[in-house]
């Protein structure tokens, strides 16, 4: 069974596009909301959906995630409630979804249900951030059989060696964390990732994309000069955070989606 | 009982422990572990240790027979391990002072730490002005307010103290900003992790330089009884005085184990720290251990009067401990330790620390469940002055 995460990248490869990969807390403000922006995604520009399950303790995230995942929770968004929401939008949206969650929720969950319950249905890839590839054994095995990609993090601070093997057990792309840090906005990105990235593509063919700190459209042209793909996701949280009506919440944050993705088609080559 | 090394390389503890953080922490932690494992076999590194240790910290402690506090008790001779007379009051000192010799092998300019009571900030802000580096503590703000003496005695150090105000507003959320500000400023950041938590070499290293403890109260008894005694026992939030005790015992499997959690309000109530009875496995602050969390695999909020013992998780040794059956856990409520406290200020002119106090909380338990007179050896982690305050209150 093909992955739609592996299809779209190489679909985008043959036309020498990048990808675009919005990212949304789900359940932030309520699930609706985040199942009228899963479906109008694709038509805004995304070519994947990174899907953010809320914890508790996102000690990887800056305030407008955290912020965001306390209310989802304090409405009582699980990870049942989500995968019901992936299977719901599956019917109506071929768009590849990646899940993105801490560790414990799906450890607790159990790795082996887990698995089988997201490829049922019907999500792609899992980012984990708090789980290096050296603790994931059971969680590659399982998402392996299952077709489900496991998306890996290569930082600045990633050794060389390190890195042979995260691209190693990565599958669908390589998640390049721009900065040292938490995620959200920032005003600037380092120099230093345009020659990290060239160093991880000289180990792998697999697609790098970067996120972490991207909010504009001119960081998201800059990024994809270099990379295959581009993920914000603070930036998009934060303006849908500044909507009060559900319209308004869906409409006006698609449209900032859709100026973002401009960045990525604009880019060239 | 097998006689695995724990933990292996990888950092497990069985099926606990290992290395959970986001990917920017890992190469470091790897520098960390081999820095760390060639200074402990240094013989440079542990003259300077032994010599803070002794010269600046007060060590060895005494191993203190608290007669009027044995003669309440049938069936136990009590010694007291003296951490409380260490400088700043607590075991905390043993580990700041061999993390920080760690932080200058390695260049780091800036030490950051998390605290609940107070206690480990004020350990790790007095090492960091003894070496002259900055320092910036997180603590929750519940914890700011009902801590205010070490607040104040961490300023007066010349650390700064960041107030955490998100999820339960203590331990937790503080090792939650601790964290994130690691992982942006890792590059000339030492995280001084207080308890045998964390990712790995965390568990190992704190381990280590706890591990004093045990070994200095194992020959003090052997020379005061002649043999060894029956029972240990020390509170455990994180469990680092508690593992720092036992460590040295390890082999002496005829040495009971008992490790006290916080209780809070019962521990079938929600509110309460008691991770190894009530928690489930998890991950958390970087490894596996037991956890306090919900259905959803959230972590709980923790309860205990006691703000160093108010954490949903434990140390993954613990929770192999636990597992192995090499340690039994038990839990008091925080009146008991009220009770415990109050006892041991009465009968030995000793004021513990809330903390500790769950220890003393449990000694008419042990009591009632020994059947002949046994030698045991209680971890005074701490003294109390800094709990003044909440307790007038209570009392």
């Amino acid at each position: 069974m093909a992955n739609r995460i592996e299809n779209k990248f190489k679909e985008l490869r043959a036309v020498k596009k990048k990808a675009f990969i919005p990212f949304i807390t789900t359940g932030y403000p309520d699930l609706k909301v985040t199942e009228d922006l899963l479906l109008g995604l694709p038509e805004a520009g995304a070519d994947v959906v990174e899907l953010g399950v809320p914890f508790s303790d996102p000690l990887a995230d800056g305030p407008t995630i955290q912020d965001a995942s306390y209310h989802a929770l304090e409405r009582g968004v699980n990870l049942e409630k989500i995968l019901a929401l992936v299977t719901r939008v599956r019917k109506r949206t071929q768009v590849p979804i990646a899940l993105m969650s801490y560790y414990n929720p799906i450890y607790h969950f159990g790795e082996k249900k887990f698995l089988a319950q997201v490829q049922k249905a019907g999500v792609d890839g899992l980012i984990i951030p708090d789980l290096p590839p050296e603790e994931a054994a059971t969680l590659i095995k399982e998402a392996r059989r299952h077709h489900v990609a496991t998306v890996f993090f290569i930082a600045p601070t990633t050794t060389k060696q390190r890195m042979k093997r995260i691209v190693n057990k990565s599958s669908g792309f390589i998640y390049y964390v721009s900065v040292t840090g938490v995620t959200g906005a920032r005003q600037s990105l380092p120099g230093n990732f345009v020659e990290k990235i060239k160093e991880v593509k000289t180990l792998t063919e697999k697609p790098i994309c970067v996120g972490f700190g991207i909010s504009t459209a001119k960081q998201v042209r800059l990024v994809s000069k270099v990379a295959d793909g581009v993920i914000v996701g603070s930036a998009i949280m934060k303006q849908l955070m500044t909507f009060n009506e559900k319209k308004d919440q869906v409409a006006k944050t698609l449209q900032f989606c859709r100026s973002l993705a401009k960045g990525v088609r604009s880019s060239g080559k | 009982m097998k006689k695995r090394k724990v933990p292996n390389k990888t950092g497990h503890f069985g099926s606990f422990g290992g290395c959970f953080v986001p990917e920017t922490l890992m190469s470091m932690l790897a520098e960390l572990e081999s820095v760390f494992m060639s200074a402990v076999k240094d013989v440079t590194f542990k003259e300077e240790l032994k010599f803070y240790l002794k010269e600046y910290a007060g060590r060895p402690t005494n191993l203190y027979y608290a007669a009027r506090l044995s003669e309440k008790f049938k069936n136990l001779e009590i010694f007291l391990k003296r951490e409380d007379l260490l400088h700043t009051g607590a075991h905390k000192v043993n580990n700041t002072l061999g993390q920080i010799l760690i932080a200058r092998r390695m260049n780091k300019k800036r030490i950051i730490a998390e605290t609940g009571a107070g206690q480990h900030g004020v350990a790790t802000a007095t090492v960091a002005a003894l070496f002259g580096l900055q320092c910036d503590i997180y603590m929750g703000q519940e914890d700011i307010e009902r801590q205010a003496l070490n607040v104040f005695r961490m300023k007066l150090l010349g650390a700064r103290v960041i107030p955490v105000t998100s999820g339960s507003q203590t331990l937790k959320d503080a090792m939650n900003e601790a964290i994130r500000d690691w992982v942006t400023n890792v590059e000339d950041t030492f995280y001084i992790i207080g308890s045998v938590a964390g990712p790995h070499p965390y568990p190992l290293m704190v381990r280590e330089f706890q591990s004093i403890i045990g070994r200095e109260a194992r020959k003090q008894i052997l020379k005061k009884r002649g043999k060894l005694p029956g029972c240990l026992i020390a509170c455990v939030g994180g469990g680092s005085n508690a593992l720092g005790l036992f460590h040295a015992f390890y082999k002496d499997t005829k040495v009971k184990f008992l490790g006290v959690e916080a209780g809070g309000l019962g521990v079938h109530s929600d509110k309460n720290s008691a991770a190894l009875i009530r928690g489930e496995d998890g991950v958390l602050h970087g490894s596996k251990s037991k956890l306090l969390q919900t259905a959803d695999g959230q972590i709980k909020i923790a309860h205990s009067i006691a703000a160093g013992l108010d954490y949903p998780g434990v140390g993954p040794e613990h929770a192999y401990y636990k597992k192995t059956g090499r340690a039994e856990y038990v839990s008091v409520t925080d009146q008991e330790a009220i009770a415990g406290l109050k006892l041991l200020s009465k009968t030995e002119g000793i004021i513990p620390a809330l903390e500790t106090a769950h220890a003393f909380g449990y000694l008419s338990k042990l009591n009632r469940k020994l059947k002949h007179k046994t030698d045991i050896i209680v971890c005074l982690s701490g003294r109390g002055d800094k709990d003044v305050g909440t307790i007038k209150g209570l009392i």
